[in-house]
């Protein structure tokens, strides 16, 4: 199980790497504008070119400043998950430990 | 995935939205029993939700030069039902539309169908699916995370093909052509996505065994890992 685990991180490492190396080597998506840009503006970018007449008919309501405080927020969102997992992976582990523990020392309870 | 502020024409905002709302309704209520029968799930709960949080703040390059991110609603799927992460899927893109002018408020209902309804309903069902024909739970759970997130960004390409169909080709021209920026995009991070909920849940049945007894979706099948 754990090299198993190993091997997963190790996977999602690399499938996150590559495409970094890969895209501009082999030139996929080099043509329009900046690489590496939110499939969600490409969208957007679709969308003049199939509908050049739409308007846009409601802006968002807040809009971070700027790259560095959407970074922040989304750190932000980030953390708070990452925080949630950490604390109860720590449980987890303890309250596992705790229990063989009590099973090593009571082993006629049952 | 996220259908930016005002991008999608106005009956067609109405129509998601009001597509939504009843699975949301529905979704408050079953978390809600969920955790009256059971309080003792409320950490889990946290995690599935905690897991969506952090999936969905990352923002990974994919081979088609283009940055989109996982969903991370699969995992509390397949523990507490695809009902149960429709708040919380809801939760996220709220969060995402109201700070990060990411996605927005008039296309939160088409956004909630595709991450929050369509996803986490194609990975339970395939979960199901899988166990029922006797497959390893690493491979069900792989697959289930991998498609639903997959079945996600195809929703949102369907979504905006049908509200922009395109000039000369129609509808099928638009959908190849969302369908390139949107589900090609995808294919690694779903994959990424799915091995990462395979982890979680190999460490869920390493330390917390007694827990997941008390999920029936998740153990129910012959849950023996």
């Amino acid at each position: 199980m754990k090299k198993q685990n190993l091997l997963i991180l190790a996977a999602v490492v690399l499938l996150t790497v590559l495409p970094l190396w890969l895209v501009p080597y082999l030139g996929i998506g080099g043509a329009d504008g900046e690489l590496f840009g939110g499939a969600d503006d490409k969208a957007q970018q679709a969308i003049a070119t199939v509908a050049p007449g739409y308007q846009r008919w409601f802006e968002p309501l807040l809009e971070p400043a700027s790259g560095e405080i959407a970074s922040l927020l989304f750190a932000l969102q980030a953390a708070l998950g990452a925080g949630v997992i950490g604390y109860w992976l720590g449980c987890a582990v303890t309250r596992d430990k705790l229990r063989k523990q009590g099973e090593a020392q009571a082993p006629h309870a049952d | 995935m996220h259908i930016m502020e005002g991008f999608l024409p106005v009956d067609h905002a109405i129509g998601w939205s009001l597509a939504s709302a009843p699975f949301l309704a529905w979704g408050v209520h079953s978390v809600r029993r969920q955790l009256q029968a059971q309080p003792e799930q409320r950490m889990l709960l946290g995690v599935a939700a905690a897991f969506a949080f952090v999936l969905s703040a990352l923002k990974l390059p994919s081979v088609t030069g283009s940055c989109s991110h996982p969903t991370g609603v699969g995992l509390g799927a397949l523990l507490f039902g695809p009902l149960a992460m429709v708040p919380v899927g809801f939760v996220v893109l709220l969060f995402q539309a109201l700070l990060l002018a990411h996605g927005g408020l008039t296309t939160l209902g088409a956004n909630v169908f595709s991450m929050a309804i369509v996803g986490p309903f194609v990975a339970f069902g395939l979960f199901r699916l899988g166990r029922r024909f006797g497959l390893s739970l690493a491979v069900c759970v792989f697959a289930a995370a991998c498609l639903g997130d997959l079945a996600t960004y195809l929703t949102t390409a369907i979504q905006l093909a049908w509200a922009f169909p395109d000039p000369a080709g129609g509808f099928a021209a638009s959908l190849l052509k969302f369908g390139g920026i949107f589900a090609i995009t995808q294919i690694p991070l779903a994959i990424s996505e799915g091995l990462l909920t395979v982890l979680v849940v190999n460490t869920l049945t390493r330390f917390n065994a007694q827990e997941l007894q008390g999920l029936p979706l998740f153990a129910g099948n012959g849950g023996k890992a």
